[in-house]
Order: structure tokens, then sequence, then C-alpha cells
């Protein structure tokens, strides 16, 4: 356990990229979460459709594959389509990039189911109360459809968080020097492959731990009007 | 020298466009395709395996979780907090790469057969982590239990044990029904991490692929395809199967009526 301390800096650089990759996701993920609920819950059929097709598709392939077609073979379709269109430049998509899109994209789907359950659970007659009070769309959605769907969708948001943090692991695979890549090759290296996994564990375990406290704090705030039982 | 151009035959000619004008060689995919076909069999194979033996461990460390035995109930809660709060890619590292740190298991009866085996690790770590996740969700499924049943069973004057045997546990085995279909699919989807510690499972196979031939997307988009097809049917089956089971459940149609 002596070694771990002594590469204590080298882990705590990679706890730094798990993080910012984690949030990266995470923001990318919620963006196309709300898009995407509010395709599924459009009522023109053709978004309804493309939505349908986005949740599927993820709920079929394993974000490690997304992953590695992504940075070995997006790489090319990019820069092929940059050279046909004339609209970009070379590009160049490195493991970070690759892996916030992969894990954004992937638990993007899942944000959309979570959003647009929430969204679901608001009454309908509220909506139609703003608009007969002459809301603009925008501020309907800001004073009363945000405050509640938030409220709604806070537990399944926390599922969903806790996978993404989970899943920005599978990134040290395709060589990004993350929590788990960083870890794994001081193991090797001081012949202390238990060690070092143990630690990136703890770390993972502390990680969730903390997001756990806030997220209920979030809760809390969410949640002051609401009696329960 | 242009009569012989004419003569390809048909599959000549699929090559061709395969390797000169397709984006995605197909070809060289369809020729291995079988390799494919046994990376599907270990996938399934570890899964199927780990979900069974997971789910035997489940259900009496969610009993002991959800009547708070004393003594079991703390250890089953970190057990089950420790596997589902971090990744499974470095729990199954921890057992593959990190046991060879201690001497006392590299001179033990297991190395040899077992510990030093990436199928056996993958097992035992895929096994642990599932049975993690569904002795959570069994347990909410148990406490979810109507009163009412319980108390028909204590009117009826069944013990604790008879009660949970006939009545607790088969309505909460519907109940988790739906989220077991989830941590099937999950399950499916984790098994990637095989490919990570030299196991050619489908993704393992469709990277032996592209490493081969250096090629770009071939082999991933081949796997996608595999794994998209099983998931399809996974979740068909548990549809029918819900169906089944859950028919008391589903509000009833009065359309027909």
């Amino acid at each position: 356990m002596d070694s771990v301390w002594e590469y204590r800096n080298l882990l705590l650089s990679g706890t730094a990229v798990t993080v910012q990759l984690a949030l990266a996701s995470l923001t990318l993920s919620v963006l196309l979460g709300l898009i995407g609920a509010s395709a599924k819950l459009a009522v023109n059929p053709i978004p309804r459709r493309i939505a349908g097709i986005y949740t599927t598709l993820v709920r079929g392939v394993p974000d490690l594959v997304l992953m590695m077609l992504l940075f070995y073979g997006g790489q090319q379709v990019v820069n092929d389509l940059g050279a046909a269109t004339g609209w970009w430049d070379y590009v160049e998509i490195n493991q970070f990039i690759a892996g916030v899109w992969s894990i954004g994209f992937v638990f993007g789907a899942y944000m959309t189911e979570t959003f647009r359950g929430a969204i679901l659970a608001i009454p309908r007659g509220q909506i139609e109360a703003g608009i007969s009070c002459g809301m603009t769309p925008l501020l309907i959605f800001r004073r009363i459809t945000w405050p509640q769907m938030v409220r709604h969708a806070l537990p399944s948001f926390t599922n969903n968080w806790l996978g993404l943090i989970k899943a920005t692991a599978l990134v040290s695979v395709i060589g990004l020097h993350d929590l788990v890549w960083n870890a794994s090759t001081a193991g090797r290296s001081v012949r202390e492959p238990f060690s070092f996994m143990f630690a990136v564990l703890i770390i993972y375990l502390i990680l969730t731990a903390f997001s756990d406290v806030g997220l209920r704090w979030l809760d809390r705030r969410y949640n002051v009007g609401v009696d329960r039982a | 020298m242009a009569m012989a151009e004419q003569e390809r035959t048909f599959f000549e000619y699929l090559v061709y466009i395969s390797e000169n004008h397709s984006p995605l060689d197909f070809m060289l995919v369809a020729d291995h395709i079988d390799k494919f076909f046994f990376g599907a069999l270990l996938t399934l194979e570890i899964t199927i395996l780990s979900l069974l033996i997971g789910g035997v461990m489940a259900v009496p460390l969610a009993i002991a979780r959800a009547y708070r035995t004393p003594w079991f109930n703390g250890p089953i809660w970190g057990f089950t907090y420790f596997f589902r709060g971090t990744p499974l890619l470095v729990q199954t590292y921890l057992v593959y790469y990190g046991l060879a740190q201690f001497d006392v298991v590299r001179e033990s009866f297991l190395w040899g057969p077992i510990l030093s085996n990436a199928w056996w690790c993958a097992l035992i770590t895929f096994s642990l982590n599932t049975a993690g996740y569904t002795t959570e969700f069994l347990r909410g499924a148990i406490e979810n239990t109507p009163k009412g049943e319980i108390e028909a069973a204590r009117a009826c004057g069944m013990s604790q044990a008879r009660m949970i045997w006939r009545i607790v546990l088969p309505s909460a085995f519907r109940r988790a029904l739906p989220a077991y279909s989830n941590e099937v699919i999950f399950m499916l989807h984790s098994s990637v991490v095989l490919s990570t510690i030299t196991l050619q499972d489908i993704l393992g196979v469709g990277r032996w692929l592209n490493g081969r031939y250096y090629l770009a997307y071939e082999g991933f988009v081949t796997a996608m395809v595999f794994y998209m097809v099983l998931v399809f049917f996974i979740s068909t089956g548990f549809r029918l199967w819900e169906k089944r089971w859950l028919g008391h459940l589903r509000p009833r149609d009065t359309a027909d009526a």
C-alpha cells in the first residue's frame, strides 16, 4: 500500500481526468435527453420516430462498442465528410472526445426516457392553465414544466449519473490516461496490481458517495413544496 | 482479354464491389462470420452462467436484507454497495490481474485451473456483480409485497418460512421481472469487458478482425449488429414472459367489453 501513496499524484491526476470526462458527458447527455424527450412528446411523427430509433439503438449496443467505433472509425468518417463537403479541415478525434461523445450519446438515450416520464407526470391542466394565462412557451417551461420535471426526474437521473460515472472506466480501454489507465500502468510497473486496482475502487466509491450527498440536497430542495408520507 | 473480363463469376463480382466500392468490406466480414458466431457463444455463455449463479445467490441475500436479519443485513449491504458503486471493468481487473500479487494465491491449488484463467475470473466477477444488483431490486420487490397477501398468509396459519416460499417470493419475482429484464440486457452490455482480458467474445472478435486487416470499423459494425440482434431476442422474450406472468396486473382491456 506504500507504493500507492507514492504514486498518489498520478492517481489524483487520473481522477481529475475521469471527473472532467464524467461532467462533460453528463452535460452532453442532458442536452440530448432534453432534445430527445421533446422529440418523443412532439405531435409531429417524424421527430418521434427518430427519437424512437435513437433510444432503441442505444439499448441494443454496448457503450464500449460505440466508443471504439467512434474512436477508430469516426476519425475517418468525419474527415471524409469534411473533405467531401469542404465544411471543415482535418479533425482529430482523440480519446477524450470519443469518450465524451459515446458516453454522452448512450446516456442521452437514458436521459430521454427519464425526462419524458418526468414531463408526462405533470398534469396537463397546469400547462393549459399557463397557456390560458397568456404565458409564452418559454415561460411555461421555466415556471411550470422545469421545476416539476426536475423533481420527478431526480431519482432516475441519480441512477443515470451513477451509471455514467462507472461507464467512464471504459475509456481506459481506448487509451485515455484516466484513473483506471494510470492505476493499471503504475500497478504493473511496481508489481502491485491488486493494491492499485483496490485504490481505484475506493476512489470510485468516494465519487459516488459525494454525488449521493449532492443529489440528496437537490432532491430536498426541489421537494420543498411536497408533502411526503 | 475483354472476354475474360466478362467471365467473372458472380462471387468474384461481389468481392470486387466489396473491396473497391462498398464503404464496408462486407465480403471480408462474411469470410470471418463463423468467428463472430463463436464470439457470440462465449458472450452468451458467460452472460447466462453469471446470471444464473448471481440470481441463485441473490435470493437468500435479498430475503436476509428485506427482513433485516441481524448479523447478515450489514455485511450484505456492504457487499451490494461495493459491487454496485464501482465499475465492472475495475472489478474484473482486480480479480484477473490483481490476485497474482499475492504469493498465497499463486501457490494455492486454485491458481492453476481457476484463478489464472481469464474465463473463470470473468465468471466469478460477473456473478458477484449481478448478484449485487439483483439482491437490491429483489429486496425492493419483497418489501413491496401487498400487506393483504401477508395478512392472508398469517390468517391461514402459515409459518414464516412457508409464507416466504409460497406467497412472498412468487409475488416478488413477478414484480421484479421488468427490472430483471433490464439487468439481463445490462449484463449482456457489460460482457464487453471480456474482450479486455484477452477473451474472444463478440467485441473481441471485432477487435481482432480490425487489428488483423488494419480496418477502421468493419469489425465494430458487425459486433454492433450481433449485439443488437441478441438484445432484440432478449427483450422480445421478456415481453412474452411478462405477458404470461404479469397478465393479472395489466389494466383490463375495456375496448372489447
